[in-house]
């Protein structure tokens, strides 16, 4: 993945994720990002006028948070979660393009355990919410030898591109 | 008709964009090794260094997660699928902080709170 990519996404499902990590705060709020990858979408729709390839996020799957035995500091979905998100996303048209998740009480960066359990390509949002309030949202993608995650940028679109 | 690998959107660039790919296998190990040698790059994203499949990566065998079989010895006959599932985990890796902060000759509660003041101030 040699150039930098950017996430879309509305302001109202931004404040959405907030809200969620504010929810479930001091624990870790995770869930799913659904939406449309550009190389999807350049495939379908090539010639049609379709703007630039971007990333879309068109709706949210929230999910539970299995880790009960320490979730303040960990997240944890299941693959049956994961097949749950693959099916609703699949039923809109639409597919898994990340995951978002929070941390309480620390900044928005990955942590060393997140970069262990990633894949490139899904882009990982993140938000920190320190002291009930969130605060900063970023965005990473893996890179493809896994050594690091990169900062992707996330634009508030008001409306879908597709 | 051989066992059918179906593959992830994640890794599908390092497949040649492929959605599944089909290999004569008698197992789940024997069908992923055909895989990831087809496909080189696949393999640092499924197996550690040392070979075993990453903690958070799921295959199934028609539905059938094979940790509840016999992992990666499980059979396989013609005709079967197999998909690759990942679990997502992440989050903050407390245990690792400690040891930094101790490192650093910081005295530090073992309390998440406390912790991640302190780990915020010293930029760990």
């Amino acid at each position: 993945m040699a150039d930098a990519t950017t996430l879309w996404i509305s302001g109202r499902l931004a404040e959405k994720i907030r809200a969620h990590g504010a929810e479930t705060y001091p624990q870790e709020c995770c869930g799913a990002l659904h939406g449309r990858d550009s190389s999807a979408i350049l495939e379908s729709d090539r010639g049609k006028g379709v703007p630039s390839p971007a990333r879309e996020i068109l709706q949210l799957f929230p999910l539970v948070n299995r880790r009960d035995d320490s979730p303040r500091n960990r997240f944890s979905v299941t693959a049956e979660d994961v097949r749950a998100a693959e099916k609703a996303a699949g039923e809109q048209g639409l597919e898994v393009v990340g995951w978002y998740h929070s941390h309480p009480d620390h900044p928005a960066r990955p942590s060393e355990y997140d970069r262990e359990h990633a894949w490139p390509w899904y882009s990982y949002i993140i938000v920190s919410v320190q002291n009930g309030v969130p605060q900063d949202m970023t965005s990473w993608r893996l890179n493809d030898d896994r050594t690091e995650f990169r900062p992707e940028g996330i634009e508030i679109r008001h409306r879908a591109a597709v | 008709m051989p066992v059918k690998v179906m593959i992830p959107s994640p890794l599908r660039p390092y497949a040649g964009k492929r959605d599944s790919a089909e290999f004569s296998a008698r197992t789940v190990g024997e069908a992923l090794g055909h895989l990831t040698t087809e496909f080189a790059e696949l393999r640092k994203h499924l197996f550690t260094e040392d070979g075993k499949l990453r903690s958070f990566v799921n295959v199934y065998v028609n539905d059938e997660d094979i940790r509840y079989l016999a992992k990666e010895n499980t059979p396989t006959k013609d005709g079967d699928t197999i998909s690759i599932i990942p679990s997502i985990a992440g989050g903050l890796h407390l245990e690792a902080s400690f040891r930094a902060l101790r490192q650093a000759g910081v005295n530090a509660e073992r309390k998440p709170s406390s912790l991640l003041v302190l780990a915020s101030r010293i930029g760990i």
